[in-house]
């Protein structure tokens, strides 16, 4: 009986505690006068824990669909080889390689690659398996992905989805430094293909444009990593993407003010021009540089 | 031995409290913000927290010229309206849905690429209450898959 009314105590106070959590009501004023906190505090407190803040990084999709518009072909050599998959063993290499398959395969569905994407995404689940984030990908979506092979929306949709699924799941168990190492894995890998289709393409103009676009992504990509840098992993990537960083400097690019201009029924276009000097010396250490950091990353 | 057994429990229900509310959050940016992008393919960047009334939220994110956009902010319907305001990055706002009715997304594109601040802020409530709302607030970006190249001049 004793035992029973233990248990009685305890299913008790998990449901009260439970209803309490997820009351969106969340505090009570009259606890708050209670506690003393005078109001004037109270504001300031509520100030103080304001502003979150979020950096979100192009995601492999995106930049996949801007090579592709910028006019890439597809090269499946420039794609880590999947073989390499056994090497990845520590954290650090798991979540990183986890971001340049992503990236990888967000390439290969680009260029309707279906053999290729199913490789990548079977690749992308085992890493993600192996580094204990949970229905990242389901065998289901594997299926559905082999039953879609030529239909790219639907690739992206999976691929978009299975993206969300990783790093919901990282940063709802307090392991964001995780996903931060995999936006930089994919991140690195895209701007890897990148210099490498701009290297062996000869009418390239947009190419390194988006080449060159990618030094706003990568200030945002370094504020994420900031706020990671006491871990071991994230500030030994920190500090090789800051050789990145250093040539991006010495790039010359003026931007005009933004206009807006807004049409009935139609989205908002925001005018402005960019006018980008690079010289081929720094351009050629971007991509020796990136290319080094890549295959260090892959090995 | 029944006191461990009870110990255990206590503590076991109190471990899971934390990731309710999260998962709540997962499950709404899910289920609920990510319909609203339609037909714009969700770049697949998770962006969710448990927002209170007056609280703000700044996401900093490089658009990419060329490419069509939609920024959706959504919030649980028991919170009050979320205003939003995109700002460039001299801080000039270039948005604001305040202006909009709340509209919760907003379409555009660039003739540069950028860094934006997306700015969220959950509005106070006007009713008299002695609780203050709090829920989960999602803001998602999809972008438009089209064929067409850039122009290479």
């Amino acid at each position: 009986m004793v035992y029973l009314k233990n248990i009685f105590v305890v299913a008790f106070l998990g449901i009260a505690l439970f209803f309490s959590a997820c009351n969106n009501g969340g505090n009570n004023v009259e606890e708050q006068i209670d506690d003393s906190i005078n109001e004037e505090e109270m504001v300031s407190d509520d100030l103080d824990k304001a502003k979150q803040v979020f950096y979100s990084l192009p995601s492999p999709i995106e930049t996949a669909m801007l090579m592709k518009r910028a006019g890439a072909k597809y090269n499946e050599e420039f794609l880590n080889n999947i073989a390499n998959l056994p090497n990845y063993t520590t954290t650090k290499s798991m979540a990183l390689n986890l971001g340049v398959f992503s990236a990888d395969l967000s390439f290969a569905s680009m260029f309707d690659q279906s053999q290729a994407s199913v490789k990548y995404l079977t690749a992308t689940k085992k890493l993600a398996e192996n580094l204990g984030i949970l229905n990242a990908v389901e065998q289901s979506t594997v299926k559905r992905m082999e039953g879609n092979v030529n239909n790219r929306d639907s690739l992206m949709e999976i691929i978009s989805e299975t993206l969300m699924n990783s790093n919901s799941f990282l940063k709802e168990n307090d392991r964001a430094e995780v996903a931060a190492l995999i936006l930089a894995g994919g991140w690195i890998e895209g701007l890897y293909i990148a210099t490498k289709i701009a290297k062996s393409t000869a009418e390239n103009k947009e190419l390194v444009n988006r080449i060159v676009d990618q030094r706003l992504s990568l200030k945002t990509l370094n504020s994420l990593l900031e706020e990671y840098k006491t871990d071991e992993n994230i500030k030994a990537v920190y500090e090789d993407l800051k050789k990145i960083s250093d040539l991006y400097d010495q790039v010359e690019v003026s931007t005009s003010k933004i206009e807006m201009v807004e049409a009935k029924g139609e989205s908002t276009t925001l005018k402005s021009k960019t006018d980008i000097q690079i010289t081929d010396k720094v351009f050629n250490e971007i991509c020796t540089t990136v290319d080094k950091l890549r295959n260090n990353i892959t090995k | 031995m029944k006191n461990i057994f009870r110990t255990i429990a206590l503590f076991s229900v109190l471990a899971i409290l934390p990731l309710a509310g999260n998962a709540q959050c997962k499950t709404f940016a899910k289920k609920t913000c990510k319909m609203e992008l339609l037909p714009y393919v969700h770049d697949g960047i998770y962006n969710a927290t448990i927002l209170s009334e007056g609280e703000t939220v700044e996401l900093f994110k490089t658009f990419y010229s060329g490419q069509e956009y939609r920024l959706t902010v959504c919030g649980d319907e028991k919170l009050p309206p979320i205003e939003f305001q995109v700002l460039d990055s001299d801080k000039n706002v270039l948005y604001d849905n305040k202006t909009k009715k709340f509209a919760k997304s907003w379409d555009f594109k660039l003739e540069s690429s950028q860094m934006l601040v997306i700015s969220i802020q959950v509005q106070t409530s006007d009713e008299l209450s002695d609780v203050i709302a709090e829920g989960c607030v999602s803001v998602l970006v999809g972008f438009l898959n089209v064929e067409d190249s850039f122009d290479q001049n």
